[in-house]
């Protein structure tokens, strides 16, 4: 039997491997931002995973909410990622605190 | 017996997935494993009874943003070898760091306890009886959450120009037709009549 226990074990490994994802790939921005959506799809696991065993739909409403910030969060940050690429010529973002364009 | 196996299924799949997208040496296959990621976390959420999210999983994020992903990824001409290099030397800090997470989250979840006049439910229950899923989420979206919902279109709207905004370049260079001066222009302006003498011809 499956419970919600199991739900969340799976979103914690999941939200687990996003933050090791980001410590690993520290120069690559476009792998942090997969983390990242690594990261938001393990907290939207979690809400519909609560949603589901307390038979209310407003976890389901709110994994909505953090499925629109993440689309938009994804769109903006691929395009800093281009700009800076147009800039620099590379995506390495170890060195990204000099303020130099 | 279907339920626990589909679940262990998804589950082992979407963890190795996960896994892949941090540790792939080609972006292009992160991207993929991405894919891979949210195919099952969709199949997850079906088994859990939420049949619209999955479906705006699928859609939104395998058909917008592992796309815009890999158009990002492909079109750049990034060198990925070059940003590999010393990415073991953040291994341990990495291991230090997601090891202290994982140990907190097991912490809080083995000692929680749900709040007075909280039933947690054993059992999955869907809708209330003559609603789908989709009817469900609708009756309190566009209720309860109307100003929520409309905020989130607005947000996407902000995000929608900020990056094209981010993006959008003029090409210094590049020749375009423009409408406005074509239409304006008028006989009178573009042609004339003159007399070319003999042996002299004339000047423009």
């Amino acid at each position: 039997m499956i419970g919600l226990t199991h739900y969340l074990a799976v979103s914690a490994a999941l939200f687990v491997m996003g933050v090791f994802g980001i410590f690993l790939n520290r120069r690559n921005i476009i792998i942090i931002l997969m983390a990242l959506e690594l990261i938001l799809l393990s907290v939207n696991i979690n809400l519909v995973a609560f949603s589901a065993f307390l038979h209310q739909v407003h976890g389901q409403i709110f994994a909505m909410f953090v499925l629109t910030v993440a689309a938009g969060e994804a769109a903006i940050g691929l395009a800093i990622l281009v700009i800076y690429f147009r800039n620099r010529g590379t995506v390495a973002v170890d060195q990204a605190d000099v303020m130099k364009g | 017996m279907t339920a626990t196996f589909a679940f262990y299924l998804f589950a082992i799949t979407l963890l190795t997935g996960g896994l892949m997208v941090v540790t792939s040496k080609n972006p292009v296959h992160s991207v993929l494993w991405l894919i891979v990621c949210f195919f099952n976390a969709a199949g997850l959420f079906i088994l859990l009874g939420a049949e619209f999210l999955a479906m705006l999983l699928v859609i939104v994020y395998v058909g917008a943003v592992a796309v815009l992903f890999l158009f990002v990824v492909m079109m750049l001409d990034i060198d990925f070898r070059a940003l590999q290099r010393g990415a073991l030397k953040n291994l341990p800090l990495g291991l230090a760091v997601s090891g202290v997470i994982l140990a907190e989250v097991l912490l809080v979840a083995s000692g929680w306890q749900p709040g007075t006049g909280v039933v947690m439910n054993d059992a999955l229950a869907g809708p209330p009886a003559g609603m789908t899923n989709t009817q469900w989420i609708g009756s309190q979206l566009y209720t309860r959450y109307v100003f929520v919902f409309s905020m989130a279109g607005l947000l996407l709207l902000a995000a929608m120009i900020g990056a094209i905004v981010l993006t959008h370049r003029r090409r210094v260079g590049t020749k375009k037709q423009n409408i406005s001066v074509q239409n304006a222009r008028t006989p009178a302006s573009a042609v004339g009549v003159g007399k070319a003498p003999v042996g002299q011809g004339v000047e423009l």
